[in-house]
């Protein structure tokens, strides 16, 4: 498939000196959705930022649909929305007004029925005449990915939209995501709940200190890092594995009440029947077994560990 | 050119100016009404005519260029800080905009709001002092040309700013003093010898003093070199607020 964002060899320096992007390479599909993980200070908001024009480069290349995002910012911008991580509104204006501004700047005709169906969509119809400053801060958030889709852009960035956002209003926006990417919208977002890459992503990138750690595919990531854990429940509690069982590199559960193998999935034998085996022969007694796929999250967190 | 963006931009500044119309036209009013009866009323009936005209009309262009010059300003300059401040300027950065439509939205709605004003003490003066006006194409093009200039100037002082004290401050110190300077309530005439050739390096000498030649067809310096100063102050501004877009200054990081 195309990439309809690519980033190429993207530095950025503030003026203080700071280094917060070290050549970044990142091809984005059209229509796929991208989730970007990474702890903060990492730089997720300047790579959007960037993309979006808000920063400038220091070197490297971007487009957006083709159009370099310096050269043709008008091409590029017209495909894009973006939603801030900080919720930035003009306090003293109309719900409905604002987003009206936003389709206007965008070089959009004024178009009623279509922000009314924005507005809709995300729940903000019946605030349409409330003024900004008097509506929650979830509502606020709501008006935020309102106005980005005020134009209908094909590229939406978000940027960490769950932050302080309740259980029902992040449910509610994976369905408003879900029907963007079947209208063919490219989504990237950003965000510190693993979670939220599991549940919505197609590719997951992990960004950490200015670099790219790794972009996949988020199924493949998961099989291909994916180790399962074997929790084994003991009759009686142990003090410490058993000699005969180091092989099997086993942890203690709490209290000793169990104890648990990693294994490899792709592995040509996972070794629990052997396992299971030599915990008989070693006079323990089960109770139950229960596995558990690792998460993104354990993976996340290795690979940022690693990295320090 | 993306003209649903001036509009959106121009049409969100006057509904501001709308929301804020006590502020905005009321308080204008009031101060120049307090003008005329201290200085046209109280002082002027002891002052002889200025160049042949009565003290209570001559201020008239002066004040009236003094509330448009510090409106335009401080108007123009908040337009453009309120948003960097809040940080609703991100919209503008990443929208399909160029500077072109961002400066003709934003200055064009505070000059059109300090020609209303402009005009509505025009209309308050009517109600204490008799007045000609000898040139009123003139007259209109000069008030709409200095809203412009200093909306512009406003403009470059609100992305200056780094906040709201920094805002107050070159119209406190910069702007006041030269407005008070440049011959609102007295003709550079009337100065002694090396005061009147420092007065001459006051741009706002030149504003008024045309400005009065629209009304009185009298002027303190002649009406080719205001316009001289106007334009070559309008250029410069333009230059301004070109090299601050092209370099991202306090703007884009
Ligand atoms: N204007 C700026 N000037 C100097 N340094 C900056 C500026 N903006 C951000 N930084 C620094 O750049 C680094 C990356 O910041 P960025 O906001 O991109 O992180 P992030 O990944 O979005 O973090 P978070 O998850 O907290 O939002 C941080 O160390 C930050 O302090
Ligand atoms: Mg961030």
């Amino acid at each position: 498939m195309p990439s309809i964002v690519s980033v190429r060899d993207l530095t950025k320096t503030y003026a203080s000196g700071f280094q917060a992007l070290k050549s970044v390479n990142l091809e984005i599909a059209e229509g796929e959705i991208l989730a970007l993980l990474g702890p903060n200070g990492a730089g997720k908001t300047t790579l959007i930022s960037t993309i979006c024009g808000i920063v400038q480069p220091t070197s490297g290349q971007i487009s957006v649909g083709g159009h370099d995002v310096v050269r043709d910012f008008r091409g590029a911008r017209d495909l894009i929305g973006l939603v801030p991580q900080e919720i930035t509104l003009e306090p003293f204006e109309k719900v409905f007004n604002a987003v009206s501004f936003s389709r206007g700047l965008f070089g959009k005709a004024p178009d009623a029925a279509y922000v009314e169906r924005v507005l809709r969509q995300l729940s903000l119809w019946d605030k349409k005449d409330s003024i900004i400053q008097r509506l929650s801060g979830g509502m606020k958030r709501r008006v935020l990915i309102a106005k980005a889709l005020a134009h209908g852009p094909r590229v939406l960035f978000l940027d960490e939209p769950s932050a302080g956002v309740d259980v029902e209003l992040r449910k509610d926006m994976w369905a408003v995501v879900a029907d963007l990417k079947v209208a063919g919208v490219t989504i990237i977002l950003t965000t510190h709940y693993i979670e939220e890459a599991e549940a919505i992503a197609d590719r997951v990138g992990v960004i950490n200190k200015g670099e790219i750690l790794l972009v996949e595919d988020k199924a493949a990531l998961m099989q291909r890092m994916g180790q399962k854990r074997l929790h084994i429940d003991l009759a009686a509690p142990i003090a410490a594995v058993p000699e005969a069982l180091a092989a099997y590199a086993l942890d203690l559960g709490p209290e000793g009440r169990s104890v648990i193998f990693t294994y490899d999935t792709k592995g040509e034998r996972t070794g629990i029947v052997t396992l299971l085996n030599d915990l008989r022969a070693a006079g323990l007694q089960m109770t139950d077994l229960a596995t558990r796929q690792s998460s993104l999250e354990d993976i996340f967190v290795g690979l940022v560990r690693g990295q320090v | 050119m993306n003209f649903h963006a001036i509009r959106v931009i121009f049409l969100r500044e006057m509904a501001r100016f709308r929301r804020t119309i006590m502020e905005s036209l009321i308080s204008p009013v009031i101060s120049t009404s307090l003008y005329f009866v201290v200085f046209g009323a109280a002082i002027g009936t002891r002052i002889a005519a200025v160049d042949g005209v009565s003290y209570g009309a001559f201020i008239v262009p002066g004040l009236i260029m003094l509330t448009v010059i510090t409106q335009s300003v401080s108007n123009a300059s908040f337009a453009i800080h309120f948003p960097k401040f809040i940080g609703s300027i991100y919209e503008l950065l990443s929208a399909p905009v160029s500077y072109v439509e961002i400066v003709i939205g934003y200055v064009g709605a505070a000059a059109v709001k300090s020609v209303l004003i402009g005009l509505v003490i025009l209309a308050t003066a009517y109600l204490f002092v008799d007045l000609p006006i000898a040139h009123p194409v003139a007259m209109f093009a000069l008030l709409a040309v200095t809203s412009f200039s200093f909306s512009l100037f406003g403009f470059i002082i609100g992305i200056w700013a780094k906040d709201f004290q920094q805002l107050q401050l070159i119209p406190l110190l910069v702007l006041t003093p030269l407005i008070f300077l440049g011959g609102s309530f007295y003709s550079v005439d009337m100065l002694p010898g090396v005061w009147r050739t420092i007065a001459l390096f006051n741009p706002v000498v030149y504003l008024v003093s045309v400005f009065r030649w629209s009304f009185f067809d009298t002027a303190d310096v002649p009406v080719a070199v205001s316009l001289l100063a106007i334009a070559a102050f309008t250029a410069l501004c333009l230059t301004a607020v070109w090299w601050i877009f092209r370099t991202g200054w306090r703007i884009r990081q």
